[in-house]
């Protein structure tokens, strides 16, 4: 009842290709943003902040850009942990390079390098596929943080292999409490993703989604296969090497080349597939359901023990929790393959009707 | 659809509820307790490593609570968070412990050199001291620019320098040295980098080549770096192993032939589990460096058996004795003196996380402190100071017999000189990169 | 030359445990479709169920190895049950993602069983170099040691092991009736059902010979590492084996591992030193991908033919 289009009438082509049609929708939007852009800094407290809310927006940055590969153009990737590395690293080195180096500016060109890398490791794509391209990838994995180890100039030469960002200042407005970095992190990740909504809508979003859907049938209708393809790999490594900026220097503050191993390309390819693949909004599902699992478990099963009044043995509620979190990933693939955004998508359907039955 | 509904709601209502109580929750709220938050890793590849630490750690705690009613009449209480041993879990455990008390989480053990470069610029806006015992910075030891951060007993360089003089023990004197080969077989990680610097240093000092061959991580394979160690024939090998890695290096040199006996580990590689995964009979003759001594002949392991274990309180049993296990009980001893010496400047009641950080840098245990405490050789006396966060700088060696770690050499210095030449060098380059004054703080 | 050869001979004998794991990952690849990335969880649920029947519940050796088989085919005719019966007909990488939660899921299970801790391995085979040519070692003062060919013992009955195992896999799938219908499901699902093969049972059965590789791959690799958690890494160590071999190829596991094998060990050996070393744990994998680039469809995997 609340949530129809009924009386929303679309009286231009740019009405009609309105991102958001449903004036429901905009509105909940805005509310969204407001309640994050000004509600969530007010009240919110460091814990939130810093472990909870600064690695969501920058996971779903990473998952967003891996599902623009995976999700819209179809090529499975293993290997944007990788990805995410190149851009800590070139960020760092940029701003330890380059006297006067303005951050946002190294922050894009973090992406320009990541993206160079993420075309370079992209052009396997155009004879290898599916699981074959996966483990392909895997190369990537493996080998850019073994260079990132092995060339000291990356780490500046530091004797442990760990680098500690420069502070974030922009025009003189220093990041450094949990709500200025959280500000910081949540602008970037709006305007990307609003960048990477219009950009699946465009011309190239299409294309990606035809060669996903069958690369052969694309390239006959006129689809040039090479392009797409490496323009995906080059746009979802841009993404990645953004997140990996901000996993740096917003969230982590210190990074060393193995922190980006293969069971951080996992988490994010998690956050993709149960979020929901090819879908913007499911980036941001997903990574706020794999951000929050674990946290939860750990805290709620300890709880749970307490109040059933149950000793566990040290080291069995990590356990427990591994079983759980593999369990529960399980379980929502066989409920709903397509993942959470299909579940909002069929919430959304249902409102059109509640609360009445027809 | 409506099963997955229901529980994404419950899930979500569930997490709020446990959230929002959290902050200044969790102990009991009416007594004023000396509150451990404890970090650790009990699962996945390096749970085998992690779990004794852990287990350790908090017997000594219970021991305190059981024994003696707490610190100076003070409870202890703690909560342990698991890490995983990953970075961003164990920031995740760092910010949850700093809200569960008044006072904060006494004193962090990070129990990972990643997590502890992630805290190192937190802890001084938090005021919480970090404990490092053998890994994080090494060159925190200068303490006039890591105020907060202690790497007590000694560290890496500190460990390859002294893994140097025993070798030369073995081989009757340091001028032996002169024309030998030494392998350094390290996890090809920044942690096995760390002792580069100073091997080569030692290596252009007394003579001795060194050859490094890194092994890529998780290590589980090492055919081809042992068949260049053949190839090589080093009069030793040092071990710079971790996790997997360890076993498997004796496991392959026993399958090469290169005797045990000419093996001598780093304190991450030399504890049961290592000697273990590669089967105890394939280790003997295994040295390997350590800051503790291993065994349950201690009189406060003694203690721990009466008091925590008879009473049905601790945690594992076969933990007991072990290297780790004692390393984890050592770790918070040095927490809790810490706690007990503040206590006598700030009185008897709990103590925060900056009247703990005095308490550390001024700590000193002498022989007969640790007599007294039931620790007697298990380690070496330590003196802490606001120059000097490492202490001692006193590494001692154990040989694996087949069953278990005996000692096999006295307390061993490196050279002292050039570790700490080494450590205000790159300490200066930090305060440098950061515009930090050296300074110590409470003066 | 004698020192090339022995690279060579240590690469091939260690391709063979990488083979090992492999295997697994193409039985349940070349009937069902699914990359089954759980079978690194398997190796080491398989091993510490072998080690930990012994020493927590004080079965004999040889009373371990039947109850840890039986443990493994139960999980394999709960996961074809439980897990991937639902999914029939999803995207692969939806059942990709599945058995990523089922890796999850498999370490939990095997911790919350047996404990996190590191037990030693031994099943009684020697682990020494069958002939010792280094009783020189330390004091060799000529400098140019006497290298003779060297072999270990273990590895050969490694070797040997993946023989017997590849043999009775090669008649399993050839003679048996049950071989034949695994062919056929692998050839194309619903032909095989039309055909009134029974798939399910069919998948039941190949997951139980893949927990019976596991289990086996579980004990050659415990003896050598121990058996701990690190065992799950093995299973990275056979993915470039399986891209090189072809995903759907129980020949192409074996000359994939030999392969990838040698050349790592050569690679790391002789080129390795050029880089600082340690170039090993990129190297097969991109070896596997340049030999792709020519070969998309592994060495023995089957060719695809696109059609609009």
């Amino acid at each position: 009842m609340f949530y129809r289009e009924a009386g929303q009438f679309k009286a231009s082509y740019k009405e009609d290709q309105a991102i958001l049609p449903i004036s429901q929708d905009r509105v909940g939007l805005i509310l969204i943003l407001i309640f994050g852009f000004f509600a969530i800094p007010l009240f919110a407290s460091d814990y939130w902040l810093t472990a909870i809310l600064i690695p969501f927006l920058v996971f779903s940055l990473a998952a967003l850009g891996l599902n623009l590969l995976t999700g819209y153009a179809g090529q499975l990737s293993l290997g944007t942990a990788a990805f995410m590395a190149v851009g800590a690293f070139a960020a760092y080195n940029f701003e330890l390079r380059v006297p006067q180096m303005p951050i946002l500016i190294s922050f894009i060109m973090s992406g320009i390098t990541a993206a160079a890398v993420g075309i370079a490791f992209g052009i396997p794509s155009l004879r290898i596929r599916g699981f074959y391209l996966a483990v392909a990838t895997l190369a990537a994995q493996f080998f850019i943080p073994w260079l990132l180890v092995k060339v000291g100039w990356f780490t500046n030469y530091s004797s442990s292999g760990v680098i500690t960002t420069q502070p974030v200042t922009i025009f003189g407005f220093i990041f450094d409490s949990p709500s200025r970095r959280y500000l910081l992190v949540l602008s970037i990740v709006v305007i990307l993703a609003l960048v990477a909504k219009n950009l699946v809508r465009s011309n190239l979003g299409r294309a990606w989604m035809a060669v996903r859907d069958m690369d052969v049938a694309a390239e006959v209708i006129g689809i040039s296969i090479v392009r797409t393809k490496l323009i995906a790999f080059g746009v979802s490594s841009f993404y990645c090497g953004v997140a990996g900026a901000l996993y740096a220097y917003a969230y982590l503050g210190s990074v060393e080349p193995d922190g980006f191993n293969l069971d951080l390309s996992f988490r994010i390819l998690f956050m993709v597939i149960i979020g929901g693949i090819g879908s913007i909004m499911g980036s941001f599902l997903g990574a706020a359901f794999i951000t929050l699992l674990p946290i939860f478990l750990d805290i709620f099963i300890n709880e749970a023990a307490a109040i059933l009044g149950l000793k566990l043995a040290a080291g069995i509620t990590s356990v427990i929790q591994l079983l759980v979190f593999g369990g529960l990933i399980i379980f929502f693939l066989i409920v709903e393959p397509l993942g959470l955004a299909r579940l909002w998508q069929i919430t959304k359907e249902k409102l059109r009707l509640w609360p009445f039955p027809h | 659809m409506k099963l997955t509904t229901i529980l994404l709601a419950l899930t979500l209502s569930f997490f709020l509820a446990s959230c929002g109580d959290s902050p200044d929750g969790g102990g009991p709220e009416a007594v004023d307790t000396q509150f451990f938050g404890v970090t650790g890793y009990r699962v996945g590849p390096y749970g085998p490593s992690g779990a004794p630490i852990a287990s350790g750690y908090i017997d000594y705690l219970r021991l305190l609570n059981e024994r003696d009613g707490g610190i100076n009449g003070v409870p202890v209480s703690w909560e342990e968070c698991e890490t995983e041993y990953n970075t961003a879990k164990g920031l995740e455990c760092y910010e949850r412990l700093k809200t569960r008390n008044k006072n904060g989480p006494t004193a962090i053990h990070p129990m990972s050199t990643g997590i502890t470069y992630g805290l190192i610029d937190k802890a001084p806006i938090d005021k919480i001291p970090l404990i490092t015992l053998g890994y994080g910075r090494t060159d925190a030891s200068d303490g006039r620019v890591f105020p907060w951060v202690f790497p007590l007993m000694t560290n890496y360089w500190s460990q390859a320098s002294a893994i140097v003089r025993f070798i030369a023990q073995k081989e009757g004197g340091l001028s032996k040295l002169n024309g030998r080969k030494i392998v350094l077989l390290y996890h090809d990680s920044a942690y096995g980098k760390e002792p580069h610097g100073i091997l080569e240093k030692e290596s252009e000092n007394l003579g001795f080549s060194l050859v490094k061959i890194p092994v890529p991580h998780p290590g589980n394979e090492q055919q081809s770096q042992w068949m260049r160690i053949k190839k090589e024939q080093p009069d030793w090998v040092i071990l710079w192993g971790w996790g997997v890695m360890s076993g498997t290096s004796i496991k392959t040199a026993k399958k090469i032939g290169f005797p045990r006996e000419k093996m001598v580990g780093n304190w991450w590689s030399g504890a049961e589990v290592d000697t273990l995964a590669a089967g105890p009979s394939a280790s003997t003759g295994y040295y390997a460096a350590s800051m503790n001594l291993s065994g349950d002949h201690f009189a406060v392991v003694k203690e721990i058996r009466k008091y925590v274990y008879e009473t049905g309180k601790g945690d594992d049993e076969s933990y007991i004795g072990t290297v780790l296990w004692n390393r984890g009980v050592v770790q918070a001893m040095l927490t809790a003196e810490a706690v007990r010496l503040a206590q006598t400047k700030y009185g008897a009641t709990s103590m925060t996380g900056a009247q703990v950080r005095w308490g550390i840098e001024n700590l000193e245990l002498t022989q007969s402190k640790l007599d007294s405490l039931g620790f007697g050789d298990m380690v070496p006396p330590i003196k802490v100071s606001c120059e000097n966060h490492e202490g001692p700088g006193l590494v001692r060696f154990q040989q694996w017999d087949g069953v278990k770690w005996v000692a096999a050499s006295d307390w061993i210095v490196g050279d002292k000189q050039l570790v700490r030449t080494m450590v205000e060098e790159s300490a200066a380059n930090y305060a440098r990169e950061k515009n930090l004054t050296p300074a110590c703080l409470d003066r | 030359m004698s020192f090339f050869l022995e690279v060579l001979i240590g690469g091939l004998l260690a391709g063979i445990m990488y083979s090992l794991v492999a295997l697994g990952f193409v039985l349940i690849y070349k009937a069902s479709g699914v990359f089954n990335f759980a079978q690194g969880a398997m190796v080491f649920f398989a091993a510490l169920t072998f080690v930990g029947a012994q020493e927590k519940l004080g079965l004999p050796i040889w009373a371990a190895f039947p109850f840890s088989l039986a443990l493994m085919i139960l999980l394999g005719v709960l996961t074809e049950k439980v897990v991937l019966r639902p999914l029939v007909n999803q995207p692969p990488i939806s059942l990709f993602m599945v058995t990523i939660g089922l890796t999850f899921f498999v370490e939990g299970l095997a911790q919350l069983f047996w404990g996190t801790k590191v037990y030693p391995l031994e099943l009684g085979i020697p682990d020494e170099p069958i002939v010792t040519t280094f009783e020189n070692w330390g004091i060799s003062l000529a400098g140019v040691p006497i290298v003779l060919q060297e072999i270990n013992s273990f590895d050969l009955i490694a070797a040997f092991v993946a023989g017997i195992l590849v043999a009775i896999l090669a008649i399993f799938f050839q003679i048996t009736r049950v071989g034949r219908a695994l062919r056929a499901v692998a050839d194309d699902h619903q032909a095989a059902l039309s055909v009134g093969i029974p798939l399910k049972t069919i998948w039941a059965i190949v997951w139980s010979v893949a927990g019976f590789v596991a289990l086996i791959a579980g004990l050659m690799w415990g003896a050598r590492n121990g058996v701990q958690f690190a065992l799950t890494f093995v299973a990275l160590k056979a993915l470039p084996v399986l891209i090189l071999g072809g995903f759907d190829s129980v020949l192409g596991a074996i000359v994939g591992g030999l392969i990838i094998g040698a050349l790592e060990k050569l690679a790391e050996v002789y080129i390795g030193p050029f880089f600082g070393g340690g170039i090993e744990i990129w190297f097969a994998y991109v070896a596997a991908l340049l030999f792709l680039l020519i070969r998309p469809e592994g060495l023995f995997g089957d060719k695809q033919i696109d059609r609009v």
